[in-house]
């Protein structure tokens, strides 16, 4: 079937299942903008900035498990792309990012918003194309949308020419994609299996540390079976949050920079670590030679890259996290060697040791009487959700608020800007989030610096009805780099203090939403409920303890046991 | 260590910047680089040396292979095999000189390709050792001029 590249471009999308895009139009893109107008089952969503485009397709994507899709135009909306592309990279979210481009003519002339985007994007898409050729069009989006979603997910950008889109192209059903160069390795390989399985048996004191990967590949039940069946305590990293019931007697809580004091404990000691689609970033390893130096180190990983990058790995394993921990259960339900109740026997020190550590020094803060604590907002948040919100969040110290102390059961209900801490991403990953899950409660933890970053979204969030809850944690502060200069540059606040702060209950009131505020622990809970009940975007602005800290708090570089805490 | 790496790519516009662009993104050493066509014309070949130790060359090439355009890599120093580099070496060579310069690419089984008055533009093939050799021993007649490939790599047939 012959048609015009827009057309065929609507019709690819349609047929990758997608519902909703986040974009912005302008000329390079205006012909696609056309045609999404016949389309009846893609809902366009149309943001302020495109940066929020990128991070709502981000948060869709994430809750939906499937891939976001985001459309901007040429030029400005390619490059204000950009740092949303980047935070997608780093947490391999799967996403696919369409750009307009001048005319294939016109490319390398400098013309009006031409920006070599592709080459710009190189370095933070796992792959990107200019589709130069009409004939490409088609067999190019397929292709994008398959690499995004496979192997170790990531965004993907392809550049339009508005010739190309303009130009008449060939539709033809879609074949199973195949790829000379791209073959990811699902299966795990069984020698690998059973060396792992062998090392875990033995282990007296093993530790389960969790990542992104189990979310992305839907091994949370998988990951919870082996846990279980091995009386394995888990802890997880911000990314993996939710992979593992956060309330589970076995949950540690986070590790890293901000982990639990139990958690570090309990890898700078454990004889077996079992990584799961993790990456032993700096923020979870502090000081790499102290990093779990008496264990012995399996590491289950879809990207071969990953494994032994930053820590030397004993026992890896390139597979899909849920087929090498289904692999695993089921080594264990074979294995003669394996008994669950000597396994609880041959951990019960280990737990006991980890009791012990967690009673010493539990996730907590002082409590105040005056002055509303950041945490205690975060408490009552999960009380009144019953735990069961999506919770997205800012960067800085409400980004580390919400995780320690919004206890996630589920996955997909934590979006968070992990490898890059984008200021900026929580509101429009909540809208994005919202639009994946209607009936859901969403709510982006906010602070008050990083929300004034894309604070414009709470027009669009009103122009869909979204009934985003947005939290400011409000302490007139840069909050997080204000505790850095507190703890290490002797107090010198150096440009983190906010002079100028909006009115963010008059702010939300001017784009047609509902502003609350709260200023005494009092008003926490039924500012909580209020926001709860309005149909309407919400902004809660509570102002909290000004210097509260967030703690434990590894100081980088340091090694994960010299914690500072509470 | 010094690590010749061969990488099979597919031949498209953008793919030596993904490369080149992953080696300075993630501060790889690249010595050397040399690309060119391979019989099938949608593949071309790049052969790179590079430094360092063993866990960074495990960097390398599996960070190379996560190139989608990437097809194939080979890491040569792990394999039987034969390397060579050209240079192309602008000589003085005057009516004293030029029967030694003769003499010498003669020796080193290099060839003259271009004579003027006053110097000669000799070829040369080799490995990386025979090359320095050949600039040591010129270097005292006098070289103007010196352009040199990178390594270029191929396995040797297995024997039996
Ligand atoms: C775009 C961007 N710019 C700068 C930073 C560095 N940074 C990290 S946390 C932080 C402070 C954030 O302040 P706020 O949003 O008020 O959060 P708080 O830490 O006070 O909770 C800054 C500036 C960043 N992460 N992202
Ligand atoms: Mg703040």
């Amino acid at each position: 079937m012959k048609m015009k590249g827009a057309q065929a471009f609507v019709k690819c999308l349609e047929e990758q299942g997608v519902e909703v895009i986040f974009g912005f139009p302008g000329g390079a893109v205006i012909d696609l903008y056309d045609e999404l107008m016949r389309t009846k089952t893609i809902k366009h969503v149309l943001v302020r900035h495109e940066q929020a485009a990128i991070h709502a397709a981000d948060a869709y994507g994430r809750v939906k498990g499937d891939v976001g899709v985001a459309l901007v135009t040429s030029g400005p909306g390619a490059t204000n792309t950009v740092t949303g592309i980047a935070s997608a990279y780093c947490d391999s979210i799967p996403m696919v990012v369409f750009t307009g481009q001048v005319p294939t003519m016109l490319i390398g002339n400098d013309a009006f918003q031409e920006v070599d985007i592709v080459g710009i994007t190189r370095p933070v898409t796992k792959h990107n194309y200019l589709v130069k050729n009409a004939e490409d069009l088609v067999p190019t989006i397929r292709e994008a949308f398959h690499l995004a979603r496979t192997g170790r997910p990531g965004p993907v950008l392809v550049d339009l020419p508005k010739d190309v889109v303009n130009a008449m192209v060939k539709f033809e059903e879609a074949e199973p994609i195949r790829m000379r160069t791209y073959r990811p390795t699902y299966e795990p390989h069984p020698g690998q299996i059973e060396k792992a399985c062998q090392a875990i048996l033995k282990a007296a004191r093993p530790v389960l540390y969790a990542g992104g990967g189990v979310i992305h590949s839907n091994a949370n039940e998988e990951l919870t079976e082996l846990a279980k069946k091995l009386d394995i305590p888990v802890t997880m990293t911000l990314m993996g949050l939710g992979g593992f019931p956060g309330t589970d007697p076995l949950s540690m809580g986070m590790l890293g920079m901000h982990g639990t004091y139990f958690a570090n404990m309990a890898v700078a000691n454990c004889d077996v670590l079992i990584a799961v689609g993790a990456r032993f970033d700096d923020r979870v390893t502090g000081r790499i030679d102290a990093f779990a130096p008496h264990a012995k180190i399996i590491h289950i990983d879809i990207d071969p890259s990953s494994i032994s990058k930053n820590v030397k790995v004993d026992i890896p394993i390139v597979a899909d996290c849920k087929h090498a921990l289904t692999a695993m259960n089921a080594w264990f339900d074979r294995a003669k060697e394996f008994d669950k109740k000597q396994a609880k026997e041959q951990h019960k020190a280990w737990h006991k040791q980890i009791a012990e550590w967690r009673k010493k020094h539990p996730l907590g803060y002082v409590e105040e009487k005056n002055v509303i604590k950041p945490q205690f907002v975060v408490q009552k948040l999960h009380e009144l959700t019953k735990g069961e919100a999506i919770i997205s969040t800012e960067v800085g110290q409400n980004q580390m608020w919400a995780a320690q102390f919004y206890h996630f059961n589920k996955p997909r209900a934590f979006l968070t800007s992990g490898g890059l801490g984008v200021m900026g991403y929580g509101f429009p990953a909540a809208i994005g989030a919202q639009m994946a899950a209607p009936d859901r409660i969403v709510i982006d933890v906010a602070g008050d610096g990083s929300i004034q970053m894309n604070i414009q979204e709470l027009a669009t969030a009103r122009q869909y009805g979204c009934p985003v809850k947005i939290a400011i944690l409000n302490n007139n502060y840069l909050g997080m780099v204000r505790q850095w200069q507190e703890l290490f540059y002797d107090k010198r606040y150096s440009h983190t203090t906010l002079d100028v702060a909006p009115d963010f209950v008059a702010l939300a009131k001017a784009y047609g939403a509902v502003g609350l505020r709260a200023t005494k622990p009092s008003e926490v809970e039924p500012v909580i409920k209020e926001a709860l009940k309005t149909k309407n975007t919400v902004i809660m602005d509570f102002v909290i303890s000004r210097e509260e800290g967030v703690y434990p708090m590894v100081p980088a570089g340091k090694a994960t046991t010299e914690m500072l805490l509470v | 260590m010094r690590h010749t790496i061969s990488v099979l790519l597919q031949n498209k516009p953008g793919v030596l910047s993904r490369v080149t662009g992953l080696f300075s993104g993630r501060g790889f050493n690249i010595d050397s680089l040399s690309v060119g066509e391979t019989l099938d014309k949608e593949t071309s070949c790049l052969t790179l040396e590079t430094h360092g130790d063993d866990s960074i060359i495990e960097q390398i090439t599996k960070q190379l292979h996560k190139l989608i355009d990437v097809i194939k890599v080979t890491d040569m120093s792990e394999h039987d095999h034969v390397e060579r580099e050209m240079v192309l070496i602008r000589v003085k060579a005057e009516a004293h000189t030029r029967a030694e310069v003769l003499r010498i690419v003669d020796i080193f089984r290099g060839k003259v390709v271009d004579v003027g008055p006053k110097s000669y533009v000799v070829e040369l093939t080799g490995d990386k050792n025979k090359i320095q050799a050949v600039i040591d021993i010129l270097r005292p007649i006098g070289i103007q001029e010196i352009v040199r490939t990178g390594t270029i790599a191929i396995t040797r047939a297995k024997k039996s």
